[in-house]
C-alpha cells in the first residue's frame, strides 16, 4: 500500500469515526444515567438525514438554515420520546423500558416507511461539499474535511457543556448515583430531558453528515450505524462521553483500515463491529476508558 | 471456642475512595455480634465483601479456615454463608413459600431433563423443598402466609421472610444487614428477640449490621465498631459504651447523654 | 389426588381431539388457510421461547431472526435433494459435504435446533457472563452478522440469491405438534426449581445471587432452551415456505416478537400462544390495506407498512397503559375454566335467591 492511499483511507476512516462518535454520544449518556440502551436512538439519525432531505428538496430551504432546522425538530421529536415513552416507565423494572425503546424504534421505523417510502431517495450534497480537493497525491472529496472539523466543534462544544454548566455537571453526576443526586436538589427529570436532547441532537447532526458522506437515505439507514455506535460507546466504556468519541474514532479507522489491507474481506465489513463488540465483552468488558462501575447493592 | 469467619486486614477501595481499611476481626462459632458504626462507615462494604458481592482489594476473608475473597457471591452462599439486605429484596413474583424455596435450590441435586420430565427423583425433593420451606416458615411464624404475595405482608413481616429465606440456604453463617432498620423501638425490640430465637433454634452464628447503638446494646454480647472504614473498638456493650473514641466518633464529643 | 388426575384426563382428551382436528384441517382445508395455520404455531414457538428469556428470566434478546435463520438454513441443506441443490447453486458450486447431504425431515429439524442452540451458546457466553443489558446488543448485532454471512457464504447459503425448492415437508401436525412439545419443555421447565430460579433472577439478580442461584447458569439455560425451539421453529418456516434468502430473516422479526410476547403477557405462556395468533391471522386479515383497492368507482390506494406501524402504535400503547397485556402472568388452567363456568353459571341464581328471600 503506498502512503498516499494510507493517508486516503486513513481520512476516509476518521471521518466515518467522526460520525459513530457523534452518534454514540447519545447512546452513552441515556446508558450512563438510566441504564437503557435506546434501540431509537439510531433511528434519530434517519429522522435528522430524511429532515435535511425534505427541507432542501420540498421547501426549497438554503442548506444553512434546512440543517439547523432538521437537528431542531429531530431534537423535539428525541425529547417527546422520552417524556412520552420512557419518563412514564422509570418507576418500572427495567424490561418494561427496553421493550418501550424497541417499540419506539418499531414505530419510528415503520412510520419513516409509510410517510418517506420505503425508497432510498437521493440526498443532494450543497456544493460546496462536492469538490474534488488534492493535496500532494491525496485526494478527497470536500466533505470529508468538513465532516471532520463539524465533529470536532461540536464535540468541543458537548464537552463544555457537560464540564462547566450546572446541568452538564449534574448529568455527570446523574450517572453516577441518581437517587443520591435527585436527594440533593437535583431536579432529574429536568437533567434527563436534557440528555435527551444534546443526545438527539448529535445524533440529527451524525444523520446529515452521514447522509452528505453516503447520499443514499432509506427509512432503515439509522440501524446498522446505531448499532455500530453502542458498540463504539462499548469500547470506549458505556457512560463515558470521552470514550464514546475515541471508540467511534476508532472503530471507524479500524473498520476502513481492514478492507484497505484485506479486500477480500469487504463482504464482511459489517460483521466486524460485532466481533470487535464479542472479544470486548470477553477480555475488557469495562472499554478502554471505562472504571469499574459496582452496582449499589 | 472454634473461629468460623476470620477477616485478615480487609480493604476495598473504590477509585480513590477507601470504604474499608485493614479491617481485621474474628467471629466464632455460636455467637452472636453485632457490627456497628455511624451511615457511610462501610458495614455494609464489609457485609458485601464477605459475601462476595465485592472482591477485596487487599486481605483475605475465610470461612471455616477456607479463603473465600473474591468466590461467586452463589458458591459463598454455598459455602454457608446467608445474608438479608438493607433495603428489603424480595422477589415479588414469587410466592411466600416459593421465596423461602428458592433457597434451597442450590442443593438441588436433580438436572434440568429430570425436572422437566418430571422423574420420580425430582419429584420427591420437589415434595422435600416444600415441606422443609413451610416447617422453616412454621418455626418462624409466617406459615399462614405461605401461599400469599410478599408484598402483601406487613413490613415486619417481609423483615423476617427475608431472614426466613436466608435460613432456607443451610448457611452456618448468618449476615444481617440493619435487620430493625425502618421499625419503632417496640417492633425492633421484638425482632431482636426472634433473631435470639433464631439463634437458638438453628444453632447459628450471627453477625448484624446495626446503626442505632441501643438496639444492639442489650442483646449482642460483643459489638465491633467501625468509623469511616477503620474499626475503632471491640467487644462487651459496656466497654463500647465507655469507650472514649467510639463516644467521639459514633455519638458525637456533644452527646454523651 | 383425585382432582390432578382429572385434569390429567381432560388435557390428554383434548390433546386427542386437537390431534384429530390437526389431521382433518390437513386433508380438507384449503393451502391458504393451511399456511396461516402453519405460521400461527410458528410465531407462537417464537414468542414462547422469547417469553421464557424475557417474561420468566428477565433478559432481552433479540436474536430470533438470527437463530430463525440458522434453523431455517441447515433444515434447508439437509432436505433439499441432490438435484435440487445443483439447480440452486448454479453460480457457485455448493462446499462437496453439503452436495449429497439428504435426510429426513426430523433429524434435520433436531440439527437445526441444536445448530442454533451452539450458536447461541457463542453469543450468550461472553454476553451473559457480564452485565445481562448486552445480551440484547449482542444478539442484534449477531442477526445481522448473520445476515452478512448468509450473504457472503456463497458456497454454503448460496448468497443473496438463497435458496429455492425446498421439500416443504411442514403441515399442520408438524408445526403444531412441534409447538405442543415446546410449550410443555417450557411449561415444565418455568414450575420447577430451576424455573423458580430463573423467576428470581428476573426479579432480583443481587438477591437470587446471594440465595446461592447461579446467574450465569440459569440465565444460558433459559437462552439456550429458548435458542434450541426457534433453531426449530426456523427449520419449520424454511420447509413451509419452500424459498428461503437472507431477507426473509430481517431483524424486523425479533421487533415483532418482543411485541407480540408483551401483547401476549410477560410472564404468561397462554398469553404468548394467543397473542401469537391473533397477531397472524389480523396481519393476513388487513393486507388489503396496503394494496390498492375499489370501492364503487373509488380507488384508493394502499399504503404499504401501515399494518406495521398500526402494530407498532398498539404496542407502545399497550407498554405505557397495560403493561399486563392479554393474560398477565396467569395461565389458562382446567380449573380456571370450569371455576369461570361455575362463577357465571351460580352468579345468576345468586341474585335470584337473595330477591326471593327479600
Amino acid at each position: 500500500m503506498t502512503i498516499e492511499s494510507f493517508l486516503q483511507n486513513l481520512s476516509n476512516g476518521i471521518s466515518l469515526g467522526a460520525l459513530y462518535a457523534l452518534i454514540s454520544i447519545g447512546y452513552t449518556m441515556v446508558y450512563g444515567i438510566l441504564r437503557l440502551i435506546n434501540f431509537a436512538h439510531g433511528d434519530l439519525v434517519m429522522l435528522g438525514a430524511y429532515f435535511a432531505f425534505y427541507g432542501v428538496a420540498m421547501f426549497v430551504l438554503p442548506w444553512w438554515l434546512a440543517f439547523p432546522l432538521a437537528i431542531l425538530f429531530t431534537t423535539l421529536i428525541g425529547i417527546v420520546i422520552e417524556k412520552a415513552a420512557y419518563k412514564p416507565l422509570r418507576e418500572f423494572p427495567r424490561i418494561n423500558l427496553f421493550a418501550a425503546a424497541v417499540a419506539v424504534a418499531f414505530l419510528l421505523e415503520n412510520l419513516a416507511i409509510v410517510i418517506f417510502g420505503g425508497r432510498p431517495k437521493a440526498f443532494a450534497r450543497p456544493a460546496f461539499l462536492d469538490q474534488l480537493l488534492k493535496i500532494g497525491n491525496i485526494s478527497f472529496v470536500s466533505y470529508t474535511p468538513v465532516i471532520i472539523i463539524t465533529t470536532i466543534v461540536l464535540c468541543t462544544v458537548l464537552i463544555l457543556i457537560i464540564s462547566r454548566t450546572k446541568a452538564g455537571i449534574a448529568m455527570r453526576a446523574l450517572s453516577k448515583d441518581i437517587e443520591t443526586t435527585g436527594l440533593m436538589g437535583v431536579d432529574t427529570n429536568r437533567i434527563i430531558m436534557f440528555a435527551f436532547m444534546l443526545g438527539s441532537a448529535l445524533a440529527a447532526a451524525g444523520g446529515i453528515l452521514w447522509a452528505i458522506k453516503f447520499p443514499q437515505i432509506n427509512p432503515l439507514m439509522g440501524v446498522m450505524p446505531g448499532l455500530k455506535a453502542f458498540i463504539a460507546a462499548v469500547l470506549g466504556g458505556i457512560g463515558n462521553v470521552w470514550g464514546a468519541m475515541i471508540g467511534g474514532l476508532l472503530l471507524g479507522v479500524v473498520e476502513i483500515m481492514l478492507v484497505a489491507f484485506f479486500p477480500q474481506l469487504a463482504g464482511y465489513r459489517d460483521a466486524f463491529a460485532y466481533t470487535i463488540l464479542i472479544v470486548l465483552l470477553l477480555f475488557r468488558p469495562n472499554g478502554i476508558m471505562g472504571e469499574v462501575q459496582a452496582e449499589k447493592v | 471456642m472454634t473461629i468460623l469467619l476470620k477477616l485478615e486486614a480487609v480493604t476495598k477501595r473504590f477509585g480513590g475512595l477507601t470504604a474499608v481499611n485493614k479491617f481485621s476481626t474474628e467471629i466464632h462459632a455460636g455467637e452472636l455480634c453485632a457490627l456497628i458504626g455511624p451511615n457511610g462507615s462501610g458495614k455494609t462494604t464489609i457485609f458485601n465483601v464477605i459475601t462476595g458481592i465485592y472482591t477485596p482489594t487487599e486481605g483475605q476473608v475465610l470461612l471455616g479456615g477456607e479463603d473465600v475473597s473474591g468466590k461467586r457471591p452463589d458458591l459463598i452462599t454455598g459455602m454457608g454463608i446467608a445474608r438479608t439486605f438493607q433495603n428489603i429484596r424480595l422477589f415479588k413474583g414469587l410466592n411466600v413459600l416459593e421465596n423461602v424455596i428458592v433457597g434451597k435450590h442450590l442443593r438441588l441435586q436433580s438436572d434440568p431433563l429430570s425436572s422437566v420430565l418430571h422423574l420420580p427423583k425430582y419429584q420427591n425433593e420437589e415434595k422435600e423443598m416444600r415441606e422443609q420451606g413451610l416447617v422453616l416458615l412454621e418455626s418462624l411464624g409466617l406459615d399462614h402466609f405461605a401461599y400469599d404475595e410478599p408484598t402483601s405482608l406487613p413490613y415486619g413481616q417481609q423483615r423476617k421472610l427475608e431472614i426466613a429465606r436466608a435460613l432456607a440456604t443451610n448457611p452456618r453463617l448468618l449476615l444481617l444487614d440493619e435487620p430493625a432498620a425502618g421499625m419503632s423501638p417496640t417492633d425492633a425490640e421484638g425482632l431482636m428477640k426472634f433473631i435470639l430465637h433464631i439463634l437458638d433454634y438453628f444453632d447459628l452464628t450471627i453477625f448484624l449490621i446495626e446503626h442505632q447503638m441501643r438496639v444492639v446494646m442489650g442483646i449482642c454480647p460483643r459489638i465491633i465498631v467501625i468509623d469511616h472504614g477503620e474499626k475503632i473498638a471491640e467487644g462487651s456493650p459496656e466497654m463500647i459504651q465507655n469507650d472514649q473514641h467510639v463516644i467521639e466518633a459514633y455519638l458525637g464529643v456533644s452527646d454523651h447523654a | 389426588m383425585k382432582k390432578i388426575s382429572r385434569n390429567h384426563i381432560l388435557t390428554f382428551a383434548f390433546l386427542l381431539v386437537f390431534i384429530v382436528l390437526l389431521i382433518l384441517a390437513q386433508s380438507f382445508l384449503n393451502p391458504y388457510y393451511k399456511r396461516i395455520l402453519n405460521l400461527c404455531a410458528i410465531y407462537s414457538i417464537f414468542a414462547v421461547t422469547f417469553n421464557l428469556v424475557f417474561g420468566y428470566t428477565g433478559q432481552f434478546s433479540l436474536g430470533h431472526a438470527g437463530f430463525a435463520a440458522i434453523g431455517a438454513y441447515i433444515s434447508a441443506l439437509l432436505t433439499l435433494s441432490p438435484e435440487q441443490k445443483a439447480v440452486n447453486f448454479f453460480l457457485q458450486p455448493i462446499l462437496p459435504v453439503l452436495e449429497n447431504l439428504q435426510l429426513p425431515f426430523f433429524p434435520t429439524l433436531i440439527i437445526s435446533g441444536l445448530g442454533a442452540a451452539l450458536v447461541g451458546a457463542l453469543i450468550a457466553w461472553p454476553a451473559l457472563r457480564l452485565r445481562g443489558d448486552y445480551l440484547a446488543i449482542a444478539t442484534l448485532g449477531f442477526s445481522e452478522i448473520i445476515r452478512v454471512l448468509l450473504v457472503n457464504m456463497q458456497r454454503v447459503t448460496n448468497g443473496a440469491l438463497g435458496l429455492k425448492g425446498i421439500p416443504g415437508h411442514t403441515n399442520l401436525l408438524w408445526s403444531w405438534g412441534w409447538l405442543i412439545v415446546c410449550l410443555f419443555v417450557t411449561k415444565r421447565l418455568v414450575d420447577s426449581s430451576y424455573g423458580r430460579a430463573m423467576k428470581a433472577v428476573r426479579d432480583d439478580e443481587v438477591a437470587a445471587e446471594a440465595l446461592g442461584v447461579n446467574l450465569f447458569k440459569h440465565k444460558m439455560m433459559a437462552f439456550l432452551v429458548s435458542c434450541f425451539f426457534v433453531g426449530v421453529a426456523g427449520g419449520l418456516l424454511a420447509n413451509l415456505i419452500s424459498t428461503i434468502d437472507p431477507k426473509v430473516f430481517q431483524f424486523f422479526l425479533a421487533y415483532q416478537i418482543v411485541g407480540i410476547t408483551v401483547m401476549g403477557g410477560m410472564g404468561s405462556l397462554t398469553g404468548s400462544v394467543i397473542a401469537a395468533c391473533l397477531y397472524t391471522i389480523f396481519l393476513e386479515a388487513l393486507r388489503p390495506i396496503e394494496s390498492q383497492f375499489t370501492i364503487g368507482s373509488l380507488t384508493i390506494p394502499g399504503i404499504p407498512g401501515m399494518r406495521m406501524v398500526l402494530f407498532s402504535i398498539i404496542l407502545l400503547l399497550v407498554i405505557l397503559f397495560y403493561r399486563k397485556g392479554l393474560m398477565g402472568n396467569s395461565e389458562f388452567t382446567w380449573d380456571g375454566l370450569i371455576n369461570f363456568f361455575n362463577k357465571r353459571k351460580k352468579k345468576p341464581t345468586g341474585y335470584s335467591s337473595g330477591g326471593t328471600q327479600s
